[in-house]
């Protein structure tokens, strides 16, 4: 063989190889954390034969922004904050759901929450992962029995040894539910109140962290208490400090939920529909609720059968109806109310 | 060369430079100015000319006291960045051995090398009440109990000097080695003091280099969301801090653009204010 044809040969078959690897589907979603782990994607990868690239994003905001600012078809997936759903149906960047795909039937019903996710009786996205904010604490540094009174977790007993959680709307919410004003009832006319709280709040505490600060102020023991955690923030480090651990207040607490949509303008609405069904089904919830990232609970009750005891002890399965029946969704505000929430979150803060 | 055909030829060259600074500079502050201008109508955002997020700007504490704090920090951190980076660079350039200048360039520059997010954690970490710095001095006696050192201002200036601290030693270093020694034996032999030479010689030759390491932490301070982000604890906010809130949720892209704003012009108020110095041709 002469050195032309080894170089046409060879040519040829890396122009081959590159075909094939281009023939290989791929699939793109704007996530949360939590569906980056491999564990979960994997399955769906091989399953499918395709690639899922995935982006993270925080805040409801930044992730309309950013589909604004891409090419129409760049995106076929989107996780979004259970609350903003109609956010991003008013946008008209959500696909219709095949209803008959959702098996919504299996679901906790506090957690399907369809005045959230359709709109004239249309799908546009389904609750994947839930959980509360509520207060994660150190049980071996703070008597637990003060836990259960929302005004004992940020008495004088406990000053400097808080962190709050760094997003206004859960930290409201408490801060309404200990002044007995339920989070759907919240209005411009609460304000008051709840700053009052949150001022209170904020001058007992060591700091105001994020997700991972706050996590390592609780586990090198920098404070005690965290006002807004929760099994997201605990349930990762239940194996090597079992007494970082959370509860539910007499007053309650606030639930969190995430849920998962179709894009309008996906090229790959087949692929994305098949991925949307993978995570809400047992095997994906299972992974889910347990990604590296952040444990929650899985929406569909199904899930129970994949996971193993000791997880469903971390998740603390067996308490959820006890639990579901006492929090509620947190503060879901129009864009008006929303600006002056953040603007008084942001005042607290600078006090 | 015919004069005409050097300038087309030296306008070439410099195309390149400008149209970059066209594209990533002069166009992005256009289209952010016009922002700072649109409104937040609802979640719709209104293009106009309107001043509304500048008038935000003067009614909202929280807003005025952002810059009030970023002020602060960035002036804070810039005057002990100077103070300890000038002795640093003088025994670098003075006193270590030729041979050995590199190797304590190396030594001093060495955090660069690590994550600038990591090494804020792990300030976090050193200041925490569990951490080296308070179980130091509760072991020697200094202290009973461990004092309040993460999540305060004193923590973010900390992070900030130990990375601009860096910055500093290496441009008052180039300035110092390009200094003739005869300026300083000159001065010995006119019978000036050791302190006499320092301070009516050396410094006012090497003030350009601090000037220009002074104006960079300044500016890159000013802007940095991520140090007061982590060891600050949230419990005050600069502008960048507040800008990154206003996007997140809300998307309140006027607002935010107008914060930006209000950065830049501190930053060129800064720039104005030592330009007589300025020299970046000396870094």
């Amino acid at each position: 063989m002469n050195r032309l044809t080894t170089m046409a040969l060879g040519s040829t078959c890396l122009l081959a190889l590159a075909g094939a690897a281009s023939a290989q589907e791929e699939l793109n979603a704007l996530v949360w954390c939590d569906h980056t782990d491999p564990a979960l994607i994997e399955p769906f990868e091989k399953a499918h034969d395709v690639k899922v690239n995935l982006r993270e994003y925080e805040g409801t905001g930044a992730a309309l922004a950013l589909l604004e600012q891409s090419r129409p078809g760049d995106w076929d997936v989107l996780v979004i904050d259970g609350i903003d759903v109609f956010r991003a149906v008013d946008a008209g960047i959500l696909a219709p759901l095949p209803d008959e795909a959702l098996p919504e039937a299996d679901y906790f019903p506090e957690v399907v929450m369809k005045e959230n996710n359709s709109r004239d009786g249309v799908t546009y996205a389904v609750t994947e992962k839930f959980g509360y904010n509520t207060i994660s604490y150190n049980a071996s540094k703070v008597d637990p029995a003060d836990m259960q009174d929302l005004a004992k977790v940020w008495s004088d007993k406990y000053a400097g040894r808080i962190t709050i959680y760094d997003y206004y709307l859960p930290v409201m919410g408490l801060a309404a539910m200990a002044q007995g004003i339920d989070t759907a009832d919240i209005t411009a006319d609460s304000l008051d109140q709840i700053g009052a709280v949150l001022s209170d709040m904020k001058a007992k505490s060591a700091s105001v962290a994020g997700v991972v600060a706050s996590q390592t102020a609780l586990a090198t023991g920098e404070v005690d208490i965290v006002v807004g955690g929760g099994e997201w923030l605990t349930a990762v480090l239940a194996e090597e400090q079992p007494e970082l651990t959370w509860t539910i207040p007499e007053q309650g607490a606030v639930r969190w939920t995430q849920s998962i949509g179709v894009l309008a303008d996906s090229e790959n609405k087949d692929l994305a529909v098949e991925f949307v069904k993978y995570i809400a089904s047992p095997e994906g919830q299972a992974r889910l609720a347990t990604s590296s990232c952040f444990w929650g609970m899985p929406a569909n009750a199904k899930a129970g059968d994949v996971l193993t005891d000791a997880q469903k002890a971390v998740l603390r399965w067996d308490e959820q109806p006890d639990y579901l029946a006492r929090t509620q969704l947190y503060p879901a505000p129009d864009a008006d109310l929303d600006a002056e929430m953040q603007d008084l979150w942001l005042e607290t803060l600078q006090q | 060369m015919r004069p005409a055909r050097a300038t087309l030829r030296g306008w070439g060259f410099a195309a390149p430079a400008l149209l970059w600074t066209l594209v990533f500079f002069v166009l992005p502050f256009v289209v952010m100015g016009a922002m700072s201008l649109a409104t937040l109508e609802g979640r719709t955002l209104i293009w106009g000319l309107h001043l509304d997020n500048y008038a935000k700007l003067a009614a909202k504490a929280y807003l005025w006291r952002a810059v009030l704090v970023s002020l602060e920090i960035t002036l804070t951190v810039t005057v002990v960045s100077v103070v300890l980076a000038y002795p640093l660079a003088w025994i670098i350039a003075f006193r270590v051995p030729k041979r050995w200048q590199r190797l304590a360039l190396m030594l001093t520059i060495l955090p660069f090398w690590t994550s600038y997010v990591v090494r804020s954690y792990a300030w976090l970490l050193v200041l925490a009440r569990e951490g080296v710095v308070n179980q130091t001095l509760i072991k020697l006696g200094l202290i009973a109990e461990p004092v309040t050192l993460a999540n305060t201002r004193f923590a973010t200036v900390t992070g900030f000097v130990h990375f601009f601290v860096m910055l500093l030693t290496l441009t008052i270093f180039a300035n110092l080695v390009q200094l003739s020694p005869n300026y300083r034996r000159a001065a010995m032999d006119l019978g000036a003091s050791a302190f006499q030479t320092f301070r009516h010689v050396i410094l006012p030759l090497t003030l350009p280099g601090i000037v220009t390491g002074a104006f960079l932490t300044f500016v890159l301070c000013i802007g940095d969301y991520i140090t007061p982000q982590i060891l600050g604890g949230n419990n005050e906010l600069t502008v960048p801090q507040v800008i990154m809130v206003q996007l997140g949720r809300r998307a309140d892209f006027p607002l935010a653009s107008a914060l930006a704003i209000v950065l830049m012009g501190i930053v060129t108020l800064a720039y104005l204010a030592c330009a007589r110095w300025l020299r970046l041709d000396r870094i």
